[in-house]
């Protein structure tokens, strides 16, 4: 019986079976940042210790550093402290590190694959929960905790039991103006925040066939968001032209002997899934999140949903908390929803790609008077990107504030967050209370439906605007 | 690691469903680099609220937590396990978890036992009218305890063997380590490296 894509790479990864123990697979690339790993360095000192494989590991800074004045110390001692942790742990262990100031510093997911090592057919894990972002590239990638962070550094191994496999089919064409982030958020509030638990999703179809890479890692990075530790894309041409050339992609002869491998790496056809999810790309339009966790989203033409409408008692429970917190009334349409901060950033969607359709939709426009815009490159690269581009003077002459790069105001561990009752629209993956600073109201959107809230201040399409002669 | 073999204690009842991480312990809390004192992020924005359960002076001294569906969703932060620990928590039991985190909780010694909704639905209510009811989840036994309830809990099977032998998965591992140089002497050669 043909195999699934996940099934080959999990199968090309097995150091040892045994019966009743999990499987031990072997890691081809463990990225490291300062929050999840200080307490594993501790650990491998504890037991006397090293990392086993210093060249397959790379750390960079992210979650907790400034986004404006980083020539200067951090101010929060806090996270200064944990910022020196890692570079000290870097430093001692022989593990290399990108650090703020450095060309290649930036989110771990936006930094493996500008540096062209995730690639096709890898295990690739972070102690990080958006490290799903690498299957845009047919590698099998997952977050793990702190004690798995431990072990892999250890052991560059994990025990882990199979995961099941479901196909997330979605055919036809996207009608224009909905992207790679309206996809995924339709995906989840189909599925639910618990729909893919235990499974690897595998993203197939035209639809996804058409995206591009940086619009597949928008996809897969939200898969945990459907409760899936991953989510998976076939290498196709686009992958390989993505990868040749970048600093650690194979190079002449390896190349070839790499991309005749990488194109087995597909779901052979008389595969099976454990289940599969169809869904249809011409029926689907710019998607937002109304509520407390990325399931509740409905079509921006949608309205506020009512709590008497939902089909069980632990369902109206919360809806009328999500609408509660929130501060939103049943019945009211997405659009009327003003908002105070427009975020553009973090690993769903600070790429390039995205700068590029927010600059897109500015040019020549103005942020309202009322909304404070923060858009945050992914990364150092893609801060120059955008600056060689020239998209940095279309942000500035818009009004939005142009920031170094990190993960920002996605998780607010760095200055950057809401007030309590604030509301964004935002870039990123979680809406969940208090993600964007305690207190903060956040909805979930793509980067065009960003840019043209950030205009209109509430909730808006590209399409809503008026157009510029 | 501590063994776990079974743990009677008091319980306590959160009617919430994708109880997530950063609910459990928002992302402010994330920066020491210690392995202790995470209890004071334990539901960090919650407990400000007078009324929630936690702060209730009848479950004072809860060390199980009976949660509703999709417990753990979100964030791989372990900091969420710990600090259910540090606070005193020795059990989550939830319908659904939330994958890293039940692979987090393994790892540190808190079990997460997966019951039926109905379980969940009948705890809360036992709980709800006797604060002070013992609650018992027994690993040997494979089966959660209270007054007139009696569930089957269901725990992986490895998992279980190494909580109630409180093994470290890293030392099992090394034992390994020839079944790993070896595979490693196989890897193909374009595979890249970060240094």
């Amino acid at each position: 019986m043909g195999r699934t894509l996940a099934e080959k790479v999990w199968e090309s990864h097995v150091v040892r079976r045994f019966e009743g123990e999990p499987d031990l697979l072997y890691i081809d690339l463990h990225l490291v940042h300062e929050v999840t790993s200080p307490q594993a360095f501790d650990g491998l000192r504890l037991s006397g210790r090293g990392v086993r494989r210093t060249d397959l590991t790379l750390a960079t800074e992210d979650h907790n550093i400034p986004t404006i004045n980083i020539d200067q110390p951090i101010a929060d001692p806090i996270s200064r402290a944990q910022v020196e942790a890692l570079r000290t742990n870097c430093a001692e262990f022989g593990v290399p590190l990108y650090s703020l100031g450095n060309v290649e510093q930036g989110i771990v997911h936006v930094v493996g694959p500008q540096l062209g090592l995730t690639q096709p057919g890898m295990t690739v894990v972070c102690g990080d929960s958006h490290t799903s972002t690498h299957g845009a590239f047919g590698a099998l990638a997952f977050g793990i905790g702190t004690s798995e962070v431990e072990h892999v550094l250890a052991t560059q191994t994990l025990p882990l039991k199979p995961f099941k496999t479901m196909a997330i089919t979605v055919e036809g064409d996207l009608p224009t103006g909905v992207t790679a982030k309206d996809v995924i958020l339709a995906v989840i509030a189909k599925i639910g925040t618990g729909g893919g638990q235990g499974y690897v999703l595998e993203y197939r179809g035209s639809a996804i066939e058409a995206l591009s890479i940086e619009g597949r890692m928008t996809i897969c990075n939200m898969s945990i968001e459907a409760g899936a530790r991953a989510g998976m894309i076939a290498p196709d041409d686009t992958t390989f032209e993505y990868l040749n050339g970048r600093d650690h992609a194979p190079k002449e002869a390896e190349w070839d002997v790499a991309v005749e491998y990488w194109r087995t790496l597909r779901t052979d056809d008389d595969a099976t899934f454990d289940a599969e999810v169809v869904l249809d790309a011409s029926a689907l339009s710019p998607f937002v999140t109304w509520g407390t966790n990325p399931g509740q989203g409905l079509p921006l033409s949608g309205s506020v949903p009512s709590p008497a409408n939902a089909a069980d008692e632990g369902e109206r429970a919360a809806i009328a908390h999500a609408l509660e917190y929130m501060g939103l009334t049943p019945g009211m349409p997405l659009r009327d929803i003003a908002v105070d901060t427009v975020f553009v950033g973090s690993c769903t969607n600070g790429r390039i790609e995205d700068l590029r359709a927010v600059a897109e939709v500015l040019k020549g426009r103005a942020v309202a008077p009322s909304v404070r815009m923060l858009i945050v490159p992914g990364s150092v690269r893609v801060r120059h990107q955008a600056q060689e581009e020239g998209l940095d003077e279309i942000f500035i002459a818009a009004g939005a504030e142009w920031r170094e790069a990190g993960c920002s105001m996605c998780l607010a561990m760095n200055p950057d967050k809401l007030a309590p009752g604030e509301r964004s629209a935002s870039t990123s993956n979680r809406n969940f209370e208090g993600r964007q600073g305690p207190g903060g109201r956040t909805h979930l959107v793509s980067p065009a439906v960003a840019a043209a809230t950030a205009v209109t201040g509430h909730l808006a399409a590209p399409s809503d605007l008026v157009s510029i002669v | 690691m501590e063994s776990f073999v079974r743990h009677t204690g008091t319980a306590l009842p959160l009617r919430r469903s994708n109880v997530d991480t950063d609910q459990i312990i928002p992302a402010e809390y994330l920066k020491r680099i210690t392995r202790h004192g995470f209890e004071d992020g334990l539901f960090a924005a919650w407990r400000k609220d007078p009324g929630f359960v936690l702060n209730q002076p009848h479950h004072a001294d809860v060390s199980i937590l009976v949660a509703g569906p999709d417990f753990g969703t979100g964030s791989s932060r372990e900091h969420a396990v710990w600090a259910l620990q540090n606070y005193g928590f020795k059990a989550v039991l939830s319908s659904r978890f939330a994958d890293i985190f039940r692979g987090n909780s393994g790892k540190g010694g808190l079990l997460t036992a997966q019951v039926d909704q109905s379980v969940i639905e009948a705890l809360w209510t036992a709980i709800e009218a006797n604060p002070d009811l013992e609650v018992t989840v027994d690993l040997e036994e494979r089966e959660v305890r209270a007054g007139s309830i009696v569930a089957p809990i269901d725990v992986d099977d490895y998992v279980r063997w190494r909580l109630m032998e409180g093994l470290d998965d890293i030392g099992i591992t090394l034992a390994h380590v020839d079944a790993i140089s070896t595979f490693e002497s196989n890897r193909p050669s374009f595979m890249p490296k970060t240094a």
